[in-house]
């Protein structure tokens, strides 16, 4: 059991692993990609650097300076996240589960969607991003999941427990993973069509009959995962009190997946704030 | 303390109410519907006599679900009059789902 797992390596999962290490808390970064630093070509509005700096380089950087702290940085895909009674988390990876007291959310603000007609009009009508939310409504109905990896097999388990009619739409990318679906689409999605619900996706080579269409395409969000265990969210960002934790005693976080100023110095600034919240809470608990 | 609503006393509970009514669809698996659970109690209890709140189990009151199209949960329905006035789907602080649900 880990003091502290941070989820993300970006600047607000590292700036508050580094201060939760200065507190003397044992704090872990578990992070997949880059997010957003991996694709944001060139910095030159950040303090202290005068020529352009590489956005990936920064980000590499910064896990650097983590690790040269002794902070242990898993390179694993977190799947789901779990809260026990005791208030005590575990967090399934790709690679096996780590367990902490406190969680620490600071994967940035990507969530996923799908660029194509009708994506807006029937997210919410048919269209959900958490399998373990709104599943079992559809029973024994005709599901679609979009994706091609781990965190697709992750929901495709969940939804099987509700039906066996299940089609898998990879949209255009490879199967990374083995599914026992009743259909594979590999073909790219072109629309989402229905009426006051969804009905059908569409690709290409024709369309496929749809009561519901579940996304679990790459990565899963940090909002996807605040959404799955009960804490609020608004307009896609965590809704987080004034240190930093959300609704939910102990999950906490930071940057751009709670809103306001997408800047890597409010990234920063909501790491160290989270960290000083998240030691006065670790002690509290203790007591 | 919110009604619980079946198939059966949907109609006298639901319907047929001389005050408005707040529907609370939800599950016992549904993490998001136990944290709205007490906030949909407090605004009974901020409404006594001017609202009532009932609650419809989808697990077991799938019929109910479906007639209302519910496709995501927690959902809650605000009913006057013996009809859908408005509609929130998902988790909301208790301000907000009041803002949203037009009481």
């Amino acid at each position: 059991m880990t003091d502290v797992l941070v989820v993300g390596g970006g600047p607000a999962g590292v700036s508050a692993a580094i201060y939760l290490k200065r507190y003397r808390k044992d704090a872990s970064i578990v992070m997949k990609d880059r997010g957003t630093l991996g694709t944001a070509g060139t910095i030159e509005n950040y303090y202290g650097f005068p020529e352009p700096i590489d956005a990936a380089d920064l980000f590499d950087l910064g896990i650097k300076q983590a690790k040269n702290m002794d902070i242990p940085v898993y390179e694993e895909e977190v799947l789901n996240i779990e809260s026990s009674l005791s208030g005590d988390f575990t967090v399934k990876t790709t690679e096996g589960n780590h367990k902490a007291r406190a969680v620490l959310l600071a994967t940035g603000s990507n969530r996923a969607r799908l660029r194509i007609e009708g994506f807006n009009t029937y997210e919410g009508k048919g269209i959900s991003h958490c399998a373990v939310c709104d599943g079992f409504i559809y029973r024994d109905k005709q599901i679609g999941i979009v994706g091609s990896e781990k965190y697709m097999a992750e929901e495709f388990d969940v939804l099987k427990n509700f039906s066996d009619k299940i089609t898998v739409f990879t949209n255009g990318d490879e199967l990374a993973v083995d599914v026992d679906a009743e259909t594979i689409v590999g073909e790219p999605l072109t629309k989402i069509t229905g009426d006051e619900k969804i009905r059908a996706v569409h690709t290409e080579k024709g369309s496929h009959d749809v009561d519901a269409l579940f996304i679990a395409t790459g990565t899963p969000s940090a909002t996807d995962f605040a959404l799955k265990m009960g804490a609020f969210v608004e307009k896609n960002h965590i809704v987080v009190d004034d240190d930093f934790m959300t609704n939910i005693p102990g999950l906490f976080a930071a940057g751009d997946c709670i809103g306001g100023w997408l800047q890597i110095s409010k990234a920063v600034y909501d790491g160290g704030m989270a960290a000083t919240a998240i030691n006065k809470y670790l002690r509290q608990k203790k007591q | 303390m919110p009604v619980k609503v079946t198939t059966e006393n949907f109609e006298e509970e639901v319907l047929k109410s001389d005050v408005p009514v707040i529907v609370d669809f939800w599950a016992q698996w549904c993490r998001p519907c136990l944290m709205l659970g007490p906030i949909i109690e407090e605004i009974a209890e901020d409404y006594d006599g001017k609202i009532k709140v009932a609650k419809v189990n989808v697990d077991e009151q799938g019929e109910l679900a479906n007639r209302f199209r519910i496709s995501s949960i927690p959902t809650v329905m605000l009913f006057k009059d013996g009809s859908p006035a408005s509609q929130v789907i998902g988790l909301l602080r208790k301000d907000d789902l009041i803002k949203r649900l037009g009481i």
